[in-house]
């Protein structure tokens, strides 16, 4: 029963077959059984999960189901919530409990949704391995000796083991859409503006995005309705976005007319061959169903990792001040001045690859380099723009592979942070558009799950989740479940 | 390029120790150096994107919409006394 979808256990609540309770014990039990072993979870109090199940089955009892009724929901931990604590995986919040709950939380709860924990990240959302997280790295369920991608990695490889059924994720250069295709799951980063960011921890203000991983496009769809729609309270949120019909667009079963555009600057020398056989094969299968593949050109993609190299950190830099030891967080012990209790509370309560970010994002806005950096990455930023406002005047969607490696090894690339900036390489563009896209399974590479990206103009949410279904439906890869988790399990 | 990350590391009001500067200056180095190759895109004319929809800033009415949470968000902070922050001395 773990291994069903939101959309599966949502009939079964229906049903009367299980209850809130019920579910939520299980996914407990699986939680239990595991996270030791994944470290996907770096907070879960099973009392308080199976308080508000009790809430959930009472409330479906009284007043009948809400959209997401009884349904077991992760979250990452930079989500503020005011039950729990909220650390970001970080050393300067450790400890540390958010006074109110992220817009999203709060529509999570008004849903009806059980919250079952926090996962783990990268640090302050930065990184792509998870291993920078203060709470140790989280393993993928595919191959334990491997990283389940980042930053929203703990809610990858939680969704993948089946310790939730879905979880929420942040994206700011392909935090959720890299871990989904490094787990074999799927995950839509919406369109920026699309859900509130409002108690969302910062990192990128321009980049940040909330989003769904799920086992089915349809759980994307459903987990995204939720939480997406205007919040006045975030001045990024829009107030007029184009609404989606979530669910609707997730029944579509072929491809007549999609014009589907493949970029040559994302199948490029040097990405794995086994990843590359994979999204060629997707390609056909969507052939198949009735597309049109259409070769196209990004020219400004080789551009893009430099671009937010410059972006993110210095808005990081900025966003990451208020942590000082003043308001909240972390203090160092017996400061000698104010000086010195901003200086070394920052210096032991970051880790090295936060640091290397906040510092990169103040040399780029320190007097002097402003223009040669921070003003040259926003214009070069314009041209990625238009790069896919030209494209989607030919095409409908553009796809290419998520990432260009499957999972590699724990340890593997920590030596030199620039390799590892280089794994982002094919999502980095769609958060410089503020584009939505989304990663779905498309094969196997030596027991390691490869992944789909979908990318669609900005606002068009229901283009990808169309193409997706269409092509979850035609093909095995979502069904794919990693054999170590499975012991135990229940028909 | 050389950078005195000693120096950018103060600007971001951050200590480095030695050890931690020894290690972080030369990736950094490496790090602005591989983004140096933004120079190479010709931008002459371009607009920077500070927003990726070109979205104007919404405004609100201007009145009062928190009330007093004073107790509630200093629960969270380091040092209180009489519902004000304490740090370190700040004037002589």
């Amino acid at each position: 029963m773990a291994y069903r979808s939101l959309t599966e256990l949502a009939d079964q609540l229906e049903r009367g077959e299980t209850t809130a309770v019920e579910l939520a014990q299980q996914y407990l039990a699986r939680i239990e059984a595991h996270n030791p072993t994944l470290n996907a979870f770096v907070h879960c109090d099973a009392e308080h999960v199976l308080a508000q199940a009790e809430a959930s089955d009472a409330y479906r009892a009284k007043h009948g189901a809400r959209a997401m009724e009884g349904l077991p929901i992760a979250v990452k931990d930079i989500f503020c919530t005011s039950d729990g604590p909220t650390q970001c995986c970080s050393n300067i919040l450790k400890g540390y409990h958010a006074p109110y709950d992220a817009h999203v939380i709060t529509r999570l709860k008004e849903a009806g949704a059980v919250l079952v924990g926090k996962t783990n990240m990268d640090e302050f959302a930065m990184g792509s391995s998870n291993e920078t997280s203060a709470f140790g790295s989280c393993r993928n369920p595919w191959h334990t000796d491997c990283i389940p991608g980042g930053s929203s990695g703990g809610s990858a490889a939680a969704v993948a083991a089946a310790l939730t059924p879905a979880a929420l994720g942040t994206d700011t250069g392909g935090s959720i859409r890299q871990p989904a295709s490094l787990c074999g799951i799927t995950g839509l980063k919406p369109t920026y503006g699309r859900v509130s960011r409002r108690g969302i921890i910062a990192f990128a203000s321009s980049l940040d995005q909330a989003g769904a991983m799920t086992r089915t496009v349809r759980d994307a769809a459903l987990l995204t309705g939720t939480i997406s729609g205007h919040d006045p309270a975030d001045a990024t949120s829009a107030a007029d976005a184009p609404d989606v019909d979530w669910l609707a667009a997730c029944e579509t079963r072929d491809m007549q007319g999609l014009r589907i555009g493949r970029p040559k600057e994302y199948f490029i020398d040097g990405m794995d061959p086994g990843v590359r056989a994979a999204v060629d094969a997707a390609l056909e299968q969507c052939k198949a169903l009735g597309a049109e593949i259409v070769d196209i050109s990004l020219p400004h993609t080789q551009y893009a990792v430099a671009a937010y190299y410059v972006i993110a950190p210095s808005e990081a830099s900025a966003n990451l001040s208020r942590y000082d030891g003043v308001r909240f967080g972390h203090r160092c012990e017996h400061p000698e001045d104010l000086l010195d209790m901003y200086t070394r509370s920052r210096d032991e309560g970051f880790g090295a690859e936060v640091k290397r970010r906040i510092l990169t994002g103040a040399f780029a806005l320190s007097s002097g380099y402003y223009d040669a950096y921070y003003l040259k990455a926003q214009q070069v930023r314009t041209l990625i723009r238009q790069d896919f406002q030209q494209a989607f005047e030919q095409v409908d969607v553009i796809a290419t592979p998520t990432s260009p490696v499957p999972a590699f090894r724990i340890g593997e690339k920590t030596d030199d942070p620039l390799t590892m900036y280089l794994s982002d390489v094919f999502t980095i563009a769609v958060n410089l558009a503020g584009l939505p896209g989304l990663s779905q399974p498309c094969g196997m590479v030596d027991g390691l799950p490869a992944g789909l990206q979908w990318i669609a103009p900005a606002w068009q949410e229901g283009r990808l989740l169309a193409a997706a279904a269409a092509y979850e439906a035609a093909t095995p890869w979502h069904q794919q479940t990693p054999a170590d988790f499975t012991a135990g399990e229940q028909a | 390029m050389d950078i005195d990350v000693k120096n950018v590391a103060m600007l971001a009001r951050i200590r480095l120790t030695d050890a931690e500067a020894t290690e972080l200056g030369p990736q950094l180095e490496r790090i602005v150096g591989y983004v140096e190759q933004l120079a190479a895109v010709n931008t002459e004319g371009v607009t920077a994107t500070a927003h990726p929809h070109d979205m104007a800033m919404p405004l609100r009415a201007d009145v009062v919409s928190n009330t007093n949470q004073r107790d509630a968000l200093q629960t969270a902070a380091p040092k209180t006394e009489s519902g004000l922050y304490v740090v370190p001395k700040v004037i002589e």
